[in-house]
């Protein structure tokens, strides 16, 4: 058992103790996991009839409609990625488990890493289902994208991530007093990264902060697939540069959060 | 432990400020390897805020927290693995089994034979017959000693505990300080227990700091501490100390 005083040397076996702590709290919590596959159902099925009811009516929106159950599919990924990863975070604050944590040997990085890896792991158990309901009810295959899918997803997982890792600075930081914006924060991005419409909707200023926005590249580059048939990949490594400039700032914030949350006391405390 | 250290646990001048509140406000005390030494106060005299500065959890506002030779938080990950706490303000997640908290903080500590270090404290400490059971649904006294499990899981050189039997019964409080007497002598651990209670500080306790708002208004032995204050009890110097009489700092170091 050596330990080191930089606090950056990384061990996978801490956070393999994170990741089933977090498997353990999933499956032995029924709801926990129906929970995880609900609402993205709900919002599919919703997009799906919407966009049946459009193709049925023809009309100039016909082929734009065909993008509605893609965008929402995506969006979750976008959403869930960053709610799996505070949710995971938020369980240890509702148990009081966190000075546990934060006294025991693992590193931040580590708990990161763990963090991630749930995201992942709900992310999958909710989208897999939801993806075979849409070929089934609507004839929409995810799938199918293949490379492109990849593409998107990571740049989608990644912005998640960052998001995650900011809010997750600011509990440490705040205490549950933070907690809305684990839940609300990733609706700011829904209109500013135009999910269900083009970037060229937006008013001239808000164009600008959109392209500064890793998902707008992601959703442009899923209309462009899916109603021009051309995949972006010059939208995807834009999209990636953002992502790493995101998530460079998130983790700095984060530390700088942590190291605030040291000086204020704030890791004892992380009730309201 | 490492040869040159001839004190576990060095406090330096340490102040913590909030705003303008000192929580602890410039104390000094050195702990041998090895010994058990009870922190008193009454509320807000800064036993927490001490414990938790010495863990790494809070930064000082300045002065020094050095444990087993590395300076707190800037070195913790020198020695996180050799220490380990427990407080009634924290709890273990609640929905996973005795067992499987056990085991997550046993892979955590890099413990190395997880099973067996389980089933040794399982026995130790009267475990076994709720090790598979969600830790959320035990009592009190069955959830502090799981607590206490879990922070001698690494056989740690320096344990911190803080109010480790608040509100257990007489009978189970007792059991506890008895485990924890068993420990230290086996282990040779240096133990600081911060504590409101007298008759635990008596028991266990080979030295006593006594903490007023932030500061250390007396520390001795207990026995010192009754003839100094010419008192039966501990509780009974506690509350001169608390209430500003007696003889108190004629021989604070």
């Amino acid at each position: 058992m050596k330990g080191s005083d930089t606090g950056l040397d990384f061990s996978f076996n801490r956070v393999r103790a994170m990741v089933r702590r977090y498997w353990y709290l999933l499956r032995s919590s029924w709801p926990r996991v129906l929970d995880l596959i609900y609402w993205p159902t709900v919002q599919m099925l919703m997009w799906g009839f919407l966009q049946l009811y459009v193709s049925q009516n023809g009309g100039p929106f016909v082929r734009t409609a065909g993008v509605f159950i893609g965008a929402v599919l995506l969006w979750d990924i976008l959403f869930r990625g960053q709610l799996g990863f505070s949710i995971s975070f938020l369980e240890e604050m509702y148990a009081h488990n966190l000075a546990n944590l934060m006294m025991s040997p693992l590193r931040p990085v580590e708990f990161i890493a763990a963090l991630m890896i749930m995201s992942v792991v709900r992310l999958l158990i909710g989208m897999i289902p939801v993806t075979l309901l849409a070929i089934l009810f609507f004839g929409f295959n995810l799938w199918s994208l293949g490379f492109a899918l990849a593409a998107f997803f990571l740049n989608l997982i990644l912005t998640s991530w960052a998001i995650g890792i900011f809010v997750a600075g600011l509990l440490l930081r705040n205490g549950l007093g933070a907690e809305s914006m684990a839940w609300t924060i990733m609706f700011l991005f829904l209109p500013l990264t135009c999910v269900y419409y083009p970037v060229t909707v937006l008013p001239g200023f808000l164009q600008v902060v959109a392209w500064a926005l890793p998902p707008t590249y992601v959703f442009e580059g899923m209309r462009a697939l899916l109603i021009d048939h051309v995949f972006r990949a010059d939208l995807m490594l834009e999209a990636f540069a953002f992502n790493v400039v995101l998530f460079a700032a998130a983790s700095f914030a984060f530390l700088k959060l942590l190291q605030s949350a040291r000086a204020q006391g704030s890791l004892l405390q992380t009730g309201e | 432990m490492d040869a040159q250290i001839t004190s576990a646990i060095t406090v330096d001048r340490l102040v913590k400020r909030y705003k303008t509140v000192a929580a602890v406000d410039g104390i000094s005390f050195r702990l041998a390897p090895g010994s058990i030494t009870g922190l008193l106060g009454g509320n807000g005299a800064g036993k927490t805020t001490t414990i938790a500065m010495i863990m790494g959890l809070v930064t000082p506002t300045s002065g020094t927290a050095t444990v087993l030779g590395a300076l707190m938080p800037k070195e913790r990950y020198r020695v996180l693995h050799r220490m380990n706490f427990e407080s009634p303000y924290v709890a273990l997640p609640m929905r996973l089994t005795v067992r499987q908290n056990l085991s997550v903080f046993a892979q955590l500590y890099a413990v190395a034979d997880i099973d067996e270090r389980i089933a040794d404290l399982a026995a130790d400490l009267d475990l076994a017959e709720f090790l598979d059971r969600p830790t959320g649904k035990l009592s009190a006294g069955q959830k502090t000693r799981v607590a206490l499990a879990k922070a001698l899981l690494n056989r740690p050189e320096v344990l911190l505990l803080d109010e480790p039997t608040a509100s257990l019964d007489p009978d189970t409080a007792d059991w506890v300080r008895g485990r924890l007497d068993r420990y230290r002598h086996a282990q040779g651990a240096t133990v600081l227990l911060a504590s409101h209670n007298m008759t635990e500080v008596e028991r266990l306790c080979e030295r006593v700091i006594i903490m007023k708002q932030g500061r250390i208004e007396d520390d001795d032995t207990p026995g010192r501490l009754l003839d100094r204050y010419g008192r039966e009890t501990l509780e009974d110097v506690f509350l001169d100390v608390a209430r500003g009489r007696g003889g108190h700092r004629e021989v604070a170091r």
